[in-house]
């Protein structure tokens, strides 16, 4: 294959992130307690390809998010690098060189609400990041760009002159997304960038990210719980849980062929529209707290092939299939293939 | 016919605002019939919520009831004043909503809300409502009910939170539990997991629920009937499976077309452009027309009322002609 001789655009290597949330020192004197860790992010390999659609899927406290913070630089790797064209963005470089890939990866929020300031026109919004990075001679060249961008976009020039609060919320992702790619990116990290948006503009705001995708030639990194939304945008997928990931595959093999037990039960928990007949599994148990993870496979309480080798030994990625997973059942051979 | 156990008869919510009178709902109505599950499906803004809230008699001020009639066991109910309707709520109707935590008190373990609730509603003593109480825990799905009846909400995660707000709203034994948006708030595994509950102990107890959710994939899994709003109106309404499967209003068959389906990959959504109005300008006729693939003279002037098509009925223009009804 010849994508696999291209260097990936972006390489995330042993990624973790974690936060301290122990109790002030005083309590911590008083009460005799350690410190407390929370493993948001614990050892996460990846690489995306230029030109695909990289999904990161899983449920609340994953840590799918952080991984999106990490990367765009909102956060700074406990462990781990991120090679984005080939350059930690981590490691002090020249800070003119580290600004210029930093200006190649930009970021859309889940919440477009909050994402945007309320007392700044569309128009000095989306103009903002022309003028940090320099992008345009003089004022002229920036309008003109925005009302490009606005374009872009499907809004009108004349949008720019009016405040965030008098647009619809698919309207105000489509500002974000202006915003994001006022910086002329080559990638960008999604963070459930539909999950605030009703079914019809969620399905305005997919149509135009592929659109975009195709006229701009864009990398993605798609961060979502939706598994429909996955199955629809994305090339490649990784299912995270509790900080790591459990299944990484082609999206037309994860979704043909779920291996881990994880992301089998993910995939018959979404509702079903088709009205087949099929009976969702709802699945007992609830995510565990990934300030005490469970021992071994942190999937391990909720799995129903669980054995003494499950909760003992943690499961690395690998290689089954054309997937990887990281699943001892998996690689023993005792996981029934699903029907 | 058996009487329906609840009649929403041309009911209209008005809010009234410094620019004028909008209209949140506008002569809507609609049936439930004992044991029934009806899902009431919209966007942002369709008045589904505010539907569920005029009938329980909770809109928030200066929202109000401008016309029409709600009648619940035979009972007309949307003119009791609140000592008559407190009640009735909780003992004859309950409610669930989104986020658990508003409907619990975080000062009470969550043993005495419930045992309060079973006192007040059902007369029981102190005794036997805590062994309600821990059976209705256990009914639920919360583990080890002895030890978690005196914990307090914040010690639950959230599916356990709705968990026992499912408790709370079933503890009086309700004729019809109203649902808004149970699931929402809650990760897919866990969603599954309420919606088999809800689904499991409606059943058992016979009580009627009106589901109130923007999630198709909810209805469809688990309304019996569904009725889909746009603008304050009711655009279809219909059994379940033939307004999934054969939708007839253009507006449904928007939306159906527009949720991501597993196994059905496109390069492109099919979606319906534009948004759904304000309700400072909601358009005159069909308030889909502007945004309707199958506008035609008649939508832009004559506002659609329900017309019966299939098992169903769709407020849509294209039916009438179909029906040969066109005056």
């Amino acid at each position: 294959m010849t994508q696999e001789a291209e260097a990936p655009l972006l390489r995330v290597e042993g990624l973790a992130r974690h936060f301290d949330v122990s109790p002030p020192l005083l309590n911590r004197l008083l009460e005799r307690r350690g410190r407390v860790l929370l493993k948001a992010v614990d050892g996460v390999d990846f690489a995306v390809r230029r030109g695909e659609t990289f999904a990161l899927v899983g449920e609340s406290g994953c840590g799918k998010s952080t991984v999106a913070r990490v990367i765009v630089g909102l956060h700074a790797p406990t462990r781990g690098r991120v090679l984005f064209a080939g350059t930690d963005l981590a490691r002090p470089a020249p800070s003119a060189e580290r600004r210029r890939l930093r200006r190649r990866l930009q970021m859309i929020f889940q919440d477009p609400y909050a994402s945007l300031n309320p007392r700044w026109r569309v128009r000095d919004i989306v103009a903002e990041p022309l003028r940090t990075h320099g992008l345009c001679d003089g004022e002229g060249a920036v309008r003109a760009r925005v009302d490009e961008l606005l374009g872009e976009v499907r809004l009108a020039a004349a949008d720019g002159d009016k405040y965030p609060h008098e647009f619809s919320g698919g309207q105000r992702q489509r500002i974000s997304i202006a915003r994001a790619l006022a910086a002329t990116p080559d990638f960008l990290v999604c963070d459930e960038p539909t999950s605030a948006l009703d079914v019809s503009v969620q399905a305005q705001i997919l149509n135009l990210m592929k659109d975009l995708q195709r006229e701009l030639g864009l990398t993605y990194l798609f961060i979502s719980h939706n598994l429909a939304v996955v199955y629809h945008v994305s090339t490649m997928v990784g299912v995270m849980y509790l900080g790591r990931l459990v299944e990484l595959a082609a999206t037309a093999d994860l979704f043909a062929a779920p291996r881990h037990p994880y992301t089998r039960l993910l995939l018959a928990t979404v509702p079903d529209l088709a009205l087949s007949g099929r009976a969702r599994a709802p699945l007992a148990g609830e995510v565990p707290s990934p300030i005490d993870p469970p021992a071994g496979c942190a999937f391990h309480p909720r799995c129903a092939y669980a054995n003494d080798r499950c909760r003992r030994e943690r499961p690395e990625l690998r290689q089954a299939g054309r997937s990887r997973v990281a699943c001892h059942a998996v690689e023993e051979g005792r996981l029934p293939a699903e029907g | 016919m058996p009487e329906p156990l609840l009649a929403v008869e041309h009911l209209s919510v008005e809010i009234p605002t410094r620019r004028g009178v909008l209209a949140a709902i506008d002569d809507v109505s609609f049936a439930i019939e004992p044991g029934e599950v009806l899902g009431v499906v919209g966007e942002s803004g369709a008045g589904k919520s505010i539907t569920g809230a005029a009938i329980i008699g909770l809109l928030d001020p200066p929202s109000r009831i401008a016309g029409g009639r709600i009648v619940f066991a035979g009972r007309r109910i949307d003119d009791l004043s609140d000592a008559a309707m407190r009640p009735l709520r909780g003992k004859e109707i309950g409610a669930i909503f989104q986020d658990p935590l508003t409907s619990l008190n975080p000062l009470y373990t969550v043993g005495r809300q419930l045992v309060e609730t079973i006192r007040v509603h059902l007369g029981l003593d102190r005794s036997a409502a805590r062994r309600r109480a821990l059976a209705l825990l256990q009914d639920v799905g919360i583990p080890a009910p002895e030890q978690r009846i005196d914990h307090y909400p914040h010690q639950f995660s959230g599916g356990m939170r709705q968990r026992i707000v499912i408790a709370l709203a079933l503890a009086a034994n309700p004729r019809l539990v109203i649902a808004d948006e149970p699931t929402t708030a809650l990760d897919v595994s866990i969603q599954a997991q309420i919606i088999a509950l809800l689904k499991r102990l409606t059943r058992e107890h016979g009580t009627a629920v009106m589901l109130v959710t923007h999630d198709m994939g909810v209805i469809a899994e688990t309304a019996d009937r569904v009725a889909v709003m746009y603008a304050g109106r009711i655009v279809e309404i219909g059994p379940v499976r033939a307004v999934v499967k054969e939708p007839r209003h253009p507006y449904t068959v928007g939306l159906m077309g527009a949720i991501p389906a597993l196994g059905l990959r496109r390069e492109r959504l099919p979606q319906i452009d534009g948004a759904m109005p304000p309700l400072s300008a909601i358009p005159s006729g069909c308030a889909f027309h502007p945004r309707c693939p199958k506008v035609f003279a008649r939508c832009r002037g004559e506002r659609p009322e329900l017309l019966p098509v299939g098992s169903g009925a769709a407020a849509c223009w294209l039916h009438a002609e179909a029906l040969g009804k066109r005056p």
